[in-house]
């Protein structure tokens, strides 16, 4: 026994740094694709811990559906200038001025239009060849199987049972044009760790995370937060404070809050410990339909 | 406990990485989701989801079939089998686990090495009444030839032959007479049921006479730290940092070996010599670095170093050279074309490479060898590459990190095939070298433009296109 030793957490972060290095090395238009949850949070450290003393040699991108949390673009902003990333911030404006949203249209045209759909355009406008996500393979059965490089063909779509054989740490990079590579560094991190890494390091995140009594109506069964006065007419008699926090973050109407007493990172975990719901439970668009997020990914959603 | 300790002794463990093999019938995603469900992984609502889809689509007749939770994609559950890798994770009180489930189908050998490559453990299953059979042989040849350094050996269904010693002694005996041909030195052998839970995390009573621990207790205090190269120091320079004038750093993953301040090191392929300045990272600057960390070192002289170039010890070099001989999966469905050149990646380095012998293939169920003709897809052999640049490398048996490679085609960008390296061969012996060469006197060009021709030759060389000049 020699004292050359890493815990799980160190040993996930050096396998991080190492892809993210890897892409900025490979790739000629590197981005990195921020959602301003928590993983992109971790993700976004370890961009910075990648090239200290040095500036991350990639901007961010943010893909606002116009419809997220007030407090998620209030702490994007604030975080980018405090950290001197170059941030864009890209929207189908198309789709928004012609009055898409989710009450109106619902989850499905919604996110196709103004998540997928902005996605690939902003994705295309800046011909960017490699895109980071923040994604996890223990979130999702089909996140499972996908590699840590990505390959999508000149249409950004995923092909599950064409994907190159990934070896060791030796990650084939080599695309045509017009094709890229979506890279997920935070591939092997659970949720756990991800919360266990926010803690240890004091990496900032969005307040939604904690529990606060905020104003909340019941839809479907979920409980949505009336964020702005975009709530239709119909729910704001309903509107009753509630003591809730949120366990993802994405459009309002869309993310479904959970009841919770927990303010501190210690307190989150301990109730995802003693949880009996799954993270994306209190996600809406996943259960659009049968293997829905396998359809989105293959269309282009993360 | 309360949830600080808990977090706190959560930081301190480490991670073992496995790789499970066997086929459906042999219970291995029962196996699965039974460690999983046993640790207490699942919630609620992927339990209720499982009972849901059990009754409907499910292989276990009364029981929950752990089977669906493994299987993510819709076209695979359609089709009830397993295509590709997939990854899970699970922790207990003592470790963190990845568990890496590849299927066990013959034509599905390029899952396992993909599955396989990065594990430090693997688990092969046999089912307790059809004993070792030509899949485990295969699955173990596979296992050896990654270098996966401890081997589990999971008898199932014990519960089908009444729990029977000899059964179970007779296939612990077929199968060490297959590692020990193999030279494979780790491996334990459990009696287990997956479907009922027998010593799969606890030691079962129906067992009396194994004496070994549960599975689950054995993969949470099976040594793995010793299995890393602490010997040899290997940096392949990934990438290089110059934030401002006064900092230049060399970022990379230490693939083997440790290095510290004030250690005297070379650049290969330059050979100049230098000692180790700073090790740097976001926290602080480290007075050592080992693998597997990703670090910054610079260097007291200012030395030319870049990407794909290697830092080591002066009195510990890795063998120097383009040519070598290396076991090659093949892994593309296009089977094996000898006149082709491809992109081969090494670490960090790139290269045009070509397939100029080809030695033996090996009939993966007999592990006997067949005469060496071009590879199909799933077909392993011994093969010799030359490179065009330089690389630095060791055999894969003693060192992982620099002994295995890709080769990717350079038409279709798929990675073909992926190396082994066995030994280093002479390069005097060799008549066609692939190395295109500009002869500019011959040309006519003029030593006016020499200096564009470098910088366009050493643009290429990034890219893995070698070109020789004369000048």
């Amino acid at each position: 026994m020699n004292n050359y030793h890493l815990s799980h957490l160190q040993e996930l972060e050096a396998e991080s740094i190492h892809i993210i290095r890897e892409v900025a090395a490979e790739f000629e238009n590197p981005v990195m694709l921020y959602s301003i949850g928590k993983d992109s949070s971790v993700m976004v450290r370890l961009a910075e811990k990648a090239f200290a003393p040095g500036k991350v040699p990639f901007p961010l991108m943010h893909i606002d559906s116009k419809w997220k949390f007030r407090e998620m673009i209030e702490f994007r902003d604030s975080y980018a200038k405090q950290h001197g990333w170059n941030l864009i911030v890209e929207s189908n404006m198309e789709a928004f001025n012609a009055g898409v949203g989710p009450f109106t249209h619902g989850s499905k045209v919604h996110t196709d239009l103004m998540k997928t759909k902005a996605l690939l355009d902003a994705l295309n406008k800046y011909k960017f060849d490699a895109a980071f996500g923040g994604a996890r393979r223990d979130e999702e059965k089909s996140r499972a199987k996908e590699r840590i490089f990505s390959f999508r063909d000149q249409f950004q779509q995923w092909d599950p049972k064409n994907q190159r054989p990934e070896l060791w740490d030796i990650y084939n990079a080599r695309i045509h044009k017009g094709e890229s590579i979506r890279v997920f560094p935070l591939s092997n991190w659970t949720e756990l760790d991800i919360w266990q890494y926010i803690r240890l390091e004091n990496i900032p995140i969005v307040p939604l995370y904690y529990a606060k009594e905020r104003p909340c109506v019941e839809i479907d069964g979920n409980l949505i937060m009336a964020d702005d006065d975009r709530l239709p007419e119909q729910y704001r008699p309903l509107i009753k404070p509630r003591m809730v926090r949120f366990r993802t973050l994405g459009c309002w109407p869309l993310t479904g809050a959970v009841e919770s007493n927990a303010t501190t990172i210690e307190e989150i975990v301990e109730e995802m410990m003693t949880t009996t719901k799954s993270e994306r439970t209190t996600r809406v668009i996943d259960f659009d339909q049968e293997a829905s997020m396998e359809q989105k990914k293959r269309e282009g959603y993360f | 406990m309360d949830i600080r300790a808990f977090l706190d002794a959560d930081e301190q463990k480490d991670l073992l990485r496995l790789l499970t093999a066997g086929s459906v019938d042999d219970g291995k995603s029962t196996l699965i989701g039974r460690l999983l469900f046993d640790s207490k992984k699942l919630y609620d609502d992927q339990l209720a989801a499982l009972e849901r889809d059990s009754k409907r689509v499910g292989n276990a007749g009364d029981h929950i079939d752990y089977a669906l939770l493994l299987d993510g994609l819709k076209a695979e559950r359609e089709e009830g089998i397993t295509i590709d890798v997939a990854y899970r994770y699970f922790s207990t009180n003592r470790r963190k686990f990845i568990i890496a489930d590849t299927p066990g189908h013959e034509q599905y050998t390029r899952n396992m090495i993909t599955g396989g490559s990065t594990a430090n453990l693997a688990i092969i299953l046999v089912d307790c009444r059809t004993g070792v059979i030509t899949q485990t042989r295969r699955h173990t040849y596979l296992v050896s030839l990654l270098g996966i350094k401890h081997i589990v050996l999971a008898v199932n269904k014990m519960d089908l032959v009444d729990f029977d010693q000899k059964v179970f002694d007779n296939i612990v005996q077929d199968y060490r007479a297959l590692t020990d041909q193999l030279g494979i030195e780790d491996v334990t052998c459990f009696p287990l049921s997956a479907l009922d839970g027998d010593n799969v995390v606890e030691r079962s009573e129906r067992t009396p006479w194994y004496q070994g621990p549960a599975l689950l207790e054995f993969l949470e205090t099976v040594p793995i730290h010793a299995d890393r190269n602490f010997t040899d120091f290997r940096y392949p320079v990934q990438y290089v940092l110059r934030p401002n004038l006064d900092f230049r750093g060399f970022s990379g993953k230490v693939a083997s070996g440790v290095v510290r301040v004030g250690d005297e090191v070379v650049a290969l392929p330059s050979m100049k010599r230098s000692h180790v300045k700073s090790i740097v990272t976001y926290d602080g600057e480290l007075q050592y670095a080992f693998p597997p960390q990703s670090v910054t070192i610079t260097l007291e002289d200012e030395i030319d170093i870049s990407r794909g170039e290697m830092i080591v010890h002066p009195d510990n070099l890795p063998c120097i050279g383009r040519h070598f001989t290396t076991m090659l999966v093949w892994m593309d469905e296009e089977p094996m074309d000898t006149g082709k050149q491809f992109f081969l990646k090494h670490n960090t380095n790139t290269t045009r490479a070509s397939i100029v012998a080809l030695r033996h293939r090996v009939d993966v169920n007999t592990l006997e060898q067949k005469p060496g003709k071009p590879f199909q897809l799933n077909e392993i052999g011994q093969v010799d590459i030359l490179t065009a640049k330089t690389l630095f490398f060791d055999a894969y048996a003693k060192n992982r990190q620099t002994g295995a490679f890709i080769l990717i085609d350079p038409i279709t960008n798929n990675t073909s095939a992926v190396g082994m390296i066995l030994s280093p061969l002479d390069e005097s012996a060799l008549e066609n070298d692939i190395i295109p060469t500009l002869d500019l006197p011959k040309l006519g060009i003029s030593p006016d433009h020499y200096a564009a021709i470098d910088t366009a030759v050493r643009e290429l060389a990034r890219q893995g296109l070698e070109i020789r000049v004369i000048k």
